[in-house]
């Protein structure tokens, strides 16, 4: 299987701080990694890292065989990785549309705006926006929003699509259908990286996860082989044998 | 694509109405009333193209226009050019000095960009009052020859005038073809967010040079016309700091953004000021109104005469652009 995305020995500080210390990984094309581990384990600094928003202190990174390491966002969007924000970052006074087109035109295959404006209205669609079109984005809901980001995203039509955090700040229902929206997304032949703090969701989608702690990997593995591992109980709750004193009680 | 716009056409009946009123019964004091709302439309438009579509502001817009001014009368005056094309090569090397500078200074956000933009200007302005080739303080004057070739002074101003209804209309229609192009949807997604716009693959840092880059030529070419006819420059008329921030209580009180509320904002300011300023009483008022308008404007019209019509009128989006 060959390797889409490869990091390699990434490390970035900032000041004193060491955000992602020697954090080395990679995803094979049509998987779905996890990225799991503690608020401030350096999840998302690891994500600006991969798509050039920050600059790597040491290590490499190579999409689809280009050494990216240097590469500025926006080239990083023309190579096929795109991402999208826990924080969701609309552009509010255009339209929805108007958003995912913006998507379109500058993303992998740098349309023009009539065919921009097609490719958008059909991932609107998909992503169950379609009747929002018309809407300025500041009106969404934040669920509304996120989608949006997803939306964006893969208006640029991917290769790997970077998901920070999708299902943060959704109802059960709508943590239901963006799972099923990122598994199709997944068939649709898109790799995905993604961060998550809901377990169950993302032990049901992940292929591998990864979990980092305080900007070091943790572990890496199957699914159920991560939550076992005694380091990521640890990291997580404090106590190594938490869990076989839960299950005792149980 | 831009012909299927029907705001092409209003864009054009607006210019023909400029040139028939005055040409058809030879009213030259009309014909110098609507050559002032014309540069102020100039103005307005292409600052629109930095603040109103790129979200950056341009305390410092003037720049172009008074360098266009000056390299303009340099090339018809010491070097004996034709008009046209010294105005055309006056918005060139005026535009390649833009983007210069925007490669400098376009590094900066908010404010600081702001900052930037009176400090070229201010830079601008000392290194030309200290320029001999170009008179240093004193200006340049244009021989009375200079109008020879357009055929005597008084076919020469009209000449002129002409050329300036047409760089009026090219600013516009400009900002038109701006609007509806992929460019300017990267600049509206700077505007909106542009950490957000470079992660959707906008290439922010080129963009903004362009569009500063852009925004320079028109004026500068209206500059080359204007002191062409007016006959003299020096620095303080070619770079008045006060028309640069006129230029910006133009755009908020038509409505930035809009091509149409750039114009029409430049057109009633200009009217305002030309009012004030020969007004007995309020002659010496005029910037105190200014500043006032533009707080209002500010505080309670922030889309400008153009919002508000937005948002009483949805559907004007469609036509009035």
């Amino acid at each position: 299987m060959s390797a889409l995305l490869e990091v390699r020995g990434v490390s970035k500080r900032f000041g004193g701080l060491v955000a992602v210390s020697d954090v080395s990984f990679s995803i094979a094309e049509g998987e779905i990694l996890g990225l799991i581990g503690p608020n401030g384990a350096g999840k998302t600094t690891l994500f600006n890292i991969v798509n050039g928003v920050y600059k790597a202190d040491q290590g490499s990174i190579t999409f689809a065989g280009k050494d990216i390491t240097r590469y500025s966002p926006d080239k990083v969007v023309h190579l096929g990785l795109a991402r999208t924000h826990q924080i969701v970052k609309p552009l509010n006074d255009l339209t929805v549309l108007e958003n995912v087109t913006v998507g379109a035109c500058f993303g992998r295959e740098y349309l023009d705006m009539a065919a921009a404006r097609k490719v958008a209205s059909e991932v609107l669609q998909q992503v169950g926006l379609g009747d929002r079109a018309g809407l300025v984005a500041r009106s969404l809901t934040i669920a509304g929003k996120k989608r949006l980001e997803v939306a964006r995203a893969l208006a640029a039509k991917p290769k790997l699509l970077l998901l920070d955090e999708v299902l943060a700040g959704l109802n059960p229902t709508e943590v239901a259908t963006m799972i099923e929206l990122v598994r199709k997304i997944r068939d649709s032949g898109i790799s995905v990286l993604m961060i998550e703090h809901l377990m169950q969701a993302i032990m049901s989608l992940s292929n591998r996860i990864v979990v980092l702690n305080l900007g070091r990997k943790l572990a890496e593995g199957q699914p159920d082989e991560v939550v076992h591992n005694s380091d990521v109980v640890e990291a997580y709750l404090g106590f190594p044998d938490i869990v076989d004193k839960l299950t005792r009680t149980d | 694509m831009i012909l299927r716009r029907p705001f092409l056409w209003i864009i054009l009946l607006i210019a023909a109405g400029f040139i028939y009123a005055p040409l058809h019964d030879n009213n030259v004091s009309l014909r110098e009333d609507l050559i002032l709302i014309a540069i102020a439309i100039i103005l307005a438009s292409n600052l629109n193209l930095m603040i109103g579509y790129t979200g950056y502001v341009n305390f410092g817009h003037i720049v172009f226009y008074g360098l266009g001014g000056y390299v303009g009368l340099y090339l018809t005056t010491v070097r004996g050019w034709n008009l046209v094309l010294s105005a055309l090569v006056a918005g060139v090397v005026v535009s390649l000095c833009g983007f210069l500078f925007g490669l400098a200074i376009l590094r900066l956000r908010g404010a600081y960009f702001a900052l930037a933009t009176i400090g070229i200007l201010q830079a601008v302005q000392a290194f030309v009052s200290n320029f001999d080739p170009w008179g240093r303080s004193t200006g340049m004057y244009l021989s009375f020859a200079s109008y020879q070739p357009l055929g005597g002074a008084r076919r020469a101003l009209w000449i002129t005038y002409f050329l300036i209804i047409a760089v009026m209309a090219l600013s516009m229609i400009l900002s038109l073809a701006i609007k509806n192009s992929k460019f300017g949807l990267g600049l509206f997604a700077i505007r909106e967010d542009e950490d957000a716009a470079v992660v959707l693959g906008v290439n922010a840092t080129l963009y903004k040079a362009i569009i500063y880059s852009v925004s320079a030529f028109l004026p500068a070419v209206a500059g080359a016309l204007m002191f062409f006819k007016n006959g003299m420059i020096d620095p303080s008329i070619a770079f008045e700091y006060m028309l640069s921030l006129e230029g910006i209580v133009m755009l908020m009180l038509g409505g930035q953004g809009s091509v149409i509320g750039a114009a029409l904002g430049g057109t009633l300011y200009e009217k305002l000021r030309s009012y004030l300023l020969t007004s007995p009483v309020l002659s010496n008022f005029h910037l105190v109104i200014a500043g006032g308008l533009l707080l209002m404007v500010v505080l309670f019209a922030p889309g400008g005469l153009i919002g508000w019509l937005y948002r009483w009128v949805p559907r004007s989006r469609k036509v009035i652009e």
